[in-house]
C-alpha cells in the first residue's frame, strides 16, 4: 500500500481494523462473556449448588448428571459450584494485577518518554533489569516474606508485569512526542504535566487497553501456574489454576476435570481480549463514522 | 498531434504510433462506492501523456489499474489493454483487468514500468542498488546472464547521472541522497526498455532544484527508448514542463483532456479553469487575492451525482445533476462540462 | 494584495534604528549531535545553522525560503522557543529568549504563535475542535472560551457547529484553517507559518493563502513564513531570505531577489522552479534543469542582472520567450515542438466567457 500516494491511500477503508465484524460486535461479545463471568462470581457469593469446603467421598469423581451438571472432583465437590467460586480469585487475581502494573507502568512509560533522554535510558534499564527477574523467584521470595495467598500472588504478577506496560507505552509515547500536534501544545504554552495528561495519555490509550487485554490473559494463566506450584490460592480456596493443578493427577482417569477449568480460563482471556479491542475501537473518534 | 518518429521497426512508416496502452470505461469501485468512472486514456509510443488532478481525483488509480496492481477491495471493470516488445521482436498484447498473476508479472517492469513518489519506500534497503537494477533484468531475461546483468547496471547508473556508477552500484539506498535515489528508481524503470513508463509523483518528495534535473532525466529516458509516458502529478507547471497532452481529473472521471497549450491556455471545463487560477500565484485579483475555487474536494466516493464538480461550481445550474455528454472529436481532446467556458476568437 | 503598500525596512536593519524590530537574531548557531553509530566514537555532529542573522520589522512579511535540510525549520523551532541555539541571541520583542527555559516563555506565547505544515498531524485526533482551538487559552490560564473559539471558527471560514466535531471530519483545508484559529486564539502579535500550504491541494492552497493574507492584514499581524516555494513566498512576503545549509545565502525585498538572485543557489532555485507560463512558452523539463545547472556555475559578470525568468506583468506577456543575458551560460535551447501560444491571456481565470 506503501506504493499508494496518500490521495490513493485515503480512498482504501481502514486496515488492520476488525473490517467485517463491526466495531460493536467485538465489543458486544467480548463484553458479554466478561459480563457472564463475573456475574457467575457475584452470585456465587451468595449461592452455590454445593458448598465447596464439603469434602463428599461417596460422590468422588462423580460424571456429570442432573444433580452434578459437570461432575464432581476427587474430594467429591461440586464442580460448578468450583467453577463459580474460582471465578472470583480468577478474576480478582487478573485485575487486580494487571491495575497494579498499569497504575505504575503507564505512568512510568510516559515519563521515561518525556524527560531527556538520558533519563529515560536510565528509567527504561532498571526496567528491564525487573523484566529479567523471573516472576516465580519474585513470587517464592514474596510467598517467604508474607506467606502464600492470593494477594502474594496478586502483587507478584502485578509487579513483574510493570515493565511490559512501560515499554508499550513508552514506544507509543515517543511516538507522540513527535507528532506536530505536541509541538503546537508547546507552541501553545502547554506544560509538561498538561501536555501528558492531555494528548500522550489519550493517544497511548489504546496501547494501554490492548496490553491490557494481554496481560490479563497473562495473569490468569500466571495465577494457575503459581497456584499448581503452591504459590497461589492456599488449598481450600478453590481458583481455576488450583482446579488445573489439581485435576493434573487424573488427566487420564477423568479429563474433564482439566478440561473445565481450562475452558473456562480460554474464554475469560477470549471475553477480555475482545472487550479490549472493542473498548480500544469505541474510544476511537477517527472511527466514529463507522458506528 | 504529433508525427510518427523516425523507427524502423514498428509501425511501418505513414502509420499512426502504436497504443501502448489503451483504456476503455474504466471503472473502480469499493463496495458500492464508485472510485473510477469512465476513464478513457491512449497512450502511444513516444507520446509523453499528462494525468492532472487533486487527491481522490483517482489518478493514481489509473495508474495502479493499468499495472494490475489494485488493492484486492478494489473491483475495476472496463478495458485496458498493454501493448508491448514479446520475445523475438513480436508484440506482446496484455488485457490487464483479465490476465492473471504471472501473465502480469512478465508485463511489470518489462512492457510498463512505474516510479513511484518516495524512492525511499521503493527500493530494497537490504540490496545494494546495483543488484536491485541488475535484478530487474535477469527478472525478464533480457540480459544474457548475470554478469552482463551487474555490467548494465553500472552503465545505467552512469546513464541516469549518479557520480561514479561503480561505486553507486555497491552502495545500499539509504547512503544515497534522495534525488539519487530516484535516479536509481528511474534506472530500474527504464533497465529493460518498457514501452510505457508511468511516473506518479515522482518529484513530489524530491528538492526543486533536484525536481528539475530528475524531470528532465525521464523525458530524456522515454525519448531515448521512443517509450509512451504516462506522468501523474498535482502541478499543472511541472506537467506543461514535461507533457505534450493532459488529461484532467477530478472525482474519479477525465473532465477534460486535450493537447497541453490548448487545455491551459483554452480551458473548457469550469474546474480545469478553476484549477489553473488556483494554481498560478502569480495570477491575482483586482483585490490582490489569489483565485480560489469554493469548498473542498469530497471524500472519495462522496463526489455529487450528475457533474462531479457541480457543488464547487459557480455555473453550476439544474442541468448538471446530469452527467455531462463528452464534447470533442474524440477521448483524447475534449470536456464534459455542460457550462463550458466559452473563448473568443 | 497590500505588499508593496507594506514595505517594511530593508532586510539587514541594524539594531538601533527607528523601526521597531518584532524579532532580532543574531549569529544563530544550532549543533546537533547525531545518536552514535560505534561504542567508542561519539555521534557525527550535525550543523543545522551556522551563524544566523536576521531581523523582522513590525508588521513586516518576512519569508524564509530553503530546501529540506537546510535549517529553516530549526531557525524558526529556535524563534518559536521550541529549540535552544547552540549559541547566538534571539530577540522577540526585544526580550532574550535563547536562554529562557520553556516554562518561562509564557509572555513568548502570547505574542507569537505557529502555524505547522501538514494540517492533520498538527491537530490531536482525540481532541474536539474547541478544545484545540482553546488550547492556547486554557494554556494561559483562560477558562469558558467557548465564544472566543466561536469567534476565531467564524474569522476563519467554519461554521460554529464545528467546534464539537473532530480533526479527521474536515479536509485538508478545513484543517489548516483551524490550525489558524488555533494559532490566532491568544490574539499574538506575531504569527509564525512553517509550510502552511505545502501539503494542501491545489484548488485549497490558493483560498488558505487569501486568508492568511486577509488575517495578517486586518490584524496587523508580523508574518514569518517558511517554504520550499518561492513562488508561494514571493506571493505572501516583502522580504525574504534564502536559506542554504544553514546559512542565510542572500536577503532583500522579495522581488528583487526573485528578478535578480545574486548568489549562486538563489539562482539556482528561482531557476529550478517550473512555472506553468513559462513551461507553455516552451520551457521545458530540458530548459528547466540546463538551467538549473547553468545557475551553478554562474559566472559574476552576471551578477545583478535581470532574470529572464521575471514574473511578467500580465499573464498574456508571458508566452513570449525573454531573450536571455548572454553572459549567462545558456543551455543548449532544445528545438521546441509545441507552437507559439495565442498571445490573448486566456490561460486565466479572469472572466472571458463571451456572450
Amino acid at each position: 500500500m506503501s506504493r499508494l500516494s496518500r490521495g490513493a491511500e485515503a480512498l482504501l477503508p481502514p486496515r488492520g481494523r476488525r473490517s467485517r465484524l463491526g466495531v460493536g460486535a467485538t465489543l458486544i461479545v467480548g463484553g458479554g462473556i466478561v459480563a457472564v463471568i463475573a456475574i457467575l462470581a457475584v452470585i456465587s457469593l451468595v449461592w452455590t449448588p454445593f458448598d465447596v469446603g464439603e469434602i463428599n467421598a461417596a460422590e468422588r469423581l462423580a460424571t456429570p448428571s442432573t444433580r452434578h451438571w459437570l461432575g464432581t472432583d476427587k474430594f467429591g465437590r461440586d464442580v460448578v459450584s468450583l467453577l463459580m467460586v474460582g471465578s472470583r480469585t480468577t478474576l480478582l487475581v487478573g485485575l487486580v494485577s494487571v491495575g497494579v502494573a498499569a497504575v505504575v507502568g503507564v505512568p512510568l512509560g510516559i515519563l521515561s518518554a518525556m524527560v531527556p533522554k538520558w533519563w529515560g535510558e536510565v528509567v527504561m534499564r532498571a526496567n528491564d533489569l525487573l523484566l529479567a527477574f523471573p516472576a516465580l523467584l519474585l513470587a517464592i521470595m514474596l510467598t517467604a516474606v508474607h506467606g502464600q495467598g492470593v494477594v502474594t500472588a496478586m502483587i507478584a504478577i502485578g509487579i513483574s508485569t510493570i515493565p511490559s506496560f512501560a515499554r508499550v507505552v513508552r514506544s507509543g509515547a515517543i511516538g507522540v512526542m513527535k507528532t506536530e500536534y505536541v509541538l503546537a501544545a508547546r507552541a501553545a504554552g502547554r506544560r509538561p504535566v498538561a501536555i501528558a495528561a492531555r494528548h500522550v495519555l489519550p493517544n497511548v490509550g489504546s496501547l494501554v487497553i490492548v496490553q491490557a487485554s494481554v496481560s490479563f490473559a497473562i495473569a490468569v494463566l500466571a495465577e494457575a501456574a503459581l497456584s499448581y506450584l503452591g504459590l497461589g490460592a492456599p488449598p481450600g480456596t478453590p481458583s481455576w489454576g488450583r482446579m488445573l493443578q489439581e485435576g493434573q493427577e487424573l488427566l487420564f482417569v477423568a479429563p474433564r476435570l482439566e478440561l473445565y477449568p481450562g475452558v473456562a480460563i480460554a474464554l475469560a482471556v477470549l471475553g477480555f481480549n475482545l472487550l479490549g479491542d472493542g473498548l480500544r475501537d469505541r474510544f476511537d473518534p477517527r472511527l466514529e463514522d463507522r458506528r | 498531434m504529433t508525427t510518427a518518429p523516425e523507427r524502423t521497426a514498428y509501425p511501418p512508416p505513414g502509420m499512426p504510433p502504436a497504443d501502448v496502452v489503451r483504456v476503455r470505461d474504466l471503472a473502480v469501485v469499493v463496495g458500492d462506492k464508485p472510485l473510477l468512472v469512465d476513464v478513457d486514456l491512449t497512450v502511444r509510443r513516444g507520446e509523453r501523456v499528462g494525468l492532472i488532478g487533486e487527491s481522490g481525483s483517482g489518478k493514481s488509480l489509473t495508474a495502479l489499474a493499468i499495472m494490475g496492481l489494485l488493492p484486492e477491495e478494489l473491483h475495476p471493470s472496463g478495458s485496458v489493454v498493454v501493448t508491448g516488445q514479446g520475445p523475438a521482436g513480436g508484440e506482446r498484447v496484455t488485457s490487464v483487468l483479465e490476465a492473471g498473476e504471472p501473465g502480469l508479472a512478465a508485463m511489470r517492469g518489462r512492457d510498463v514500468a512505474m516510479v513511484f513518489q518516495e524512492p525511499m519506500t521503493a527500493l530494497n534497503p537490504t540490496m545494494r542498488v546495483g543488484a536491485q537494477v541488475a535484478e530487474i533484468m535477469t527478472i525478464h531475461g533480457t540480459v544474457a546472464d548475470r554478469g552482463a546483468a551487474a555490467a548494465r547496471a553500472v552503465d545505467l547508473l552512469d546513464k541516469v547521472g549518479l557520480p561514479d556508477p561503480a561505486d553507486a552500484a555497491r552502495a545500499y539506498p539509504h547512503q544515497l541522497s534522495g534525488g539519487q535515489r530516484q535516479r536509481v528508481v528511474v534506472a530500474m524503470a527504464l533497465a529493460n526498455d518498457p514501452a510505457l513508463l508511468i511516473c506518479d509523483e515522482p518529484t513530489t518528495a524530491l528538492d526543486v532544484t533536484v525536481q528539475a534535473l530528475v524531470l528532465d532525466l525521464i523525458v530524456r529516458g522515454v525519448q531515448a527508448r521512443d517509450a509512451g509516458l504516462l506522468f501523474i502529478t498535482h502541478d499543472l507547471a511541472v506537467v506543461a514542463s514535461v507533457c505534450e497532452r493532459v488529461l484532467v481529473m477530478y472525482g474519479g472521471r477525465v473532465v477534460e483532456a486535450g493537447p497541453v497549450l490548448d487545455v491551459f491556455t483554452r480551458p473548457r471545463h469550469r474546474y480545469t479553469r478553476g484549477l489553473i487560477g488556483a494554481s498560478d500565484l502569480d495570477l491575482t485579483r483586482p483585490d490582490g487575492g489569489l483565485y480560489t475555487i469554493q469548498g473542498s474536494v469530497p471524500a472519495a466516493g462522496r463526489f455529487p451525482a450528475g457533474c462531479v464538480f457541480r457543488n464547487r461550481c459557480t455555473h453550476a445550474t439544474t442541468t448538471c445533476e446530469t452527467v455531462p455528454e463528452w464534447d470533442g472529436p474524440g477521448p483524447e481532446d475534449g470536456f464534459a462540462c455542460w457550462h463550458p467556458v466559452v473563448h473568443r476568437g | 494584495m497590500v505588499r508593496g503598500l507594506r514595505t517594511g525596512s530593508p532586510a539587514g536593519i541594524q539594531w538601533c534604528t527607528v523601526v521597531e524590530l518584532a524579532i532580532a537574531v543574531r549569529d544563530v548557531v544550532r549543533d546537533y549531535r547525531r545518536p552514535r553509530t560505534s561504542l567508542t566514537r561519539p555521534g557525527p555532529v550535525v550543523h543545522a545553522l551556522r551563524g544566523v542573522s536576521l531581523d523582522v520589522a513590525r508588521g513586516q512579511r518576512f519569508g524564509i525560503v530553503g530546501e529540506s535540510g537546510c535549517g529553516k525549520s530549526t531557525l524558526l523551532r529556535i524563534i518559536a522557543g521550541l529549540d535552544q541555539p547552540t549559541s547566538g541571541s534571539v530577540q522577540v520583542g526585544g526580550v532574550e529568549i535563547s536562554r529562557l527555559p520553556e516554562r518561562r516563555l509564557g509572555f513568548l506565547r502570547a505574542q507569537l504563535q505557529l502555524v505547522f505544515q501538514d494540517p492533520m498531524g498538527s491537530l490531536d485526533p482525540r481532541m474536539r475542535v474547541r478544545d484545540i482551538i482553546a488550547e492556547p487559552l486554557v494554556a494561559q490560564g483562560h477558562r469558558n472560551n467557548l465564544a472566543r473559539v466561536h469567534e476565531l471558527l467564524e474569522a476563519v471560514g467554519l461554521q460554529p457547529e464545528s467546534a464539537d466535531r473532530f480533526p479527521h471530519q474536515f479536509s485538508g483545508g478545513q484543517r489548516q484553517r483551524i490550525s489558524i484559529a488555533r494559532a490566532l486564539a491568544p490574539d499574538p502579535r506575531i504569527l509564525v507559518a512553517d509550510e502552511p500550504v505545502s501539503a494542501l491541494d491545489v484548488s485549497v492552497r490558493a483560498q488558505v493563502l487569501n486568508l492568511l493574507d486577509e488575517l495578517v492584514h486586518r490584524l496587523s499581524l508580523t508574518l514569518v513564513f517558511v517554504s520550499h516555494d518561492l513562488s508561494v513566498v514571493r506571493h505572501v512576503c516583502d522580504t525574504v531570505a534564502v536559506m542554504n545549509r544553514g546559512e542565510i545565502v542572500e536577503m532583500g525585498p522579495t522581488d528583487q531577489v526573485y528578478d535578480r538572485p545574486v548568489h549562486p543557489y538563489a539562482r539556482q532555485l528561482v531557476a529550478a522552479a517550473p512555472r506553468l507560463q513559462a513551461a507553455l512558452a516552451g520551457r521545458t523539463a530540458a530548459v528547466l534543469a540546463a538551467e538549473t545547472l547553468a545557475a551553478r556555475t554562474v559566472s559574476s559578470d552576471s551578477v545583478g542582472s535581470p532574470n529572464p525568468l521575471a514574473r511578467p506583468e500580465a499573464p498574456g506577456l508571458a508566452t513570449t520567450t525573454a531573450p536571455r543575458d548572454s553572459s549567462t551560460p545558456t543551455p543548449d535551447p532544445t528545438p521546441d515542438p509545441t507552437p507559439t501560444p495565442d498571445p490573448t491571456p486566456a490561460s486565466g481565470p479572469a472572466p472571458k466567457d463571451a456572450p
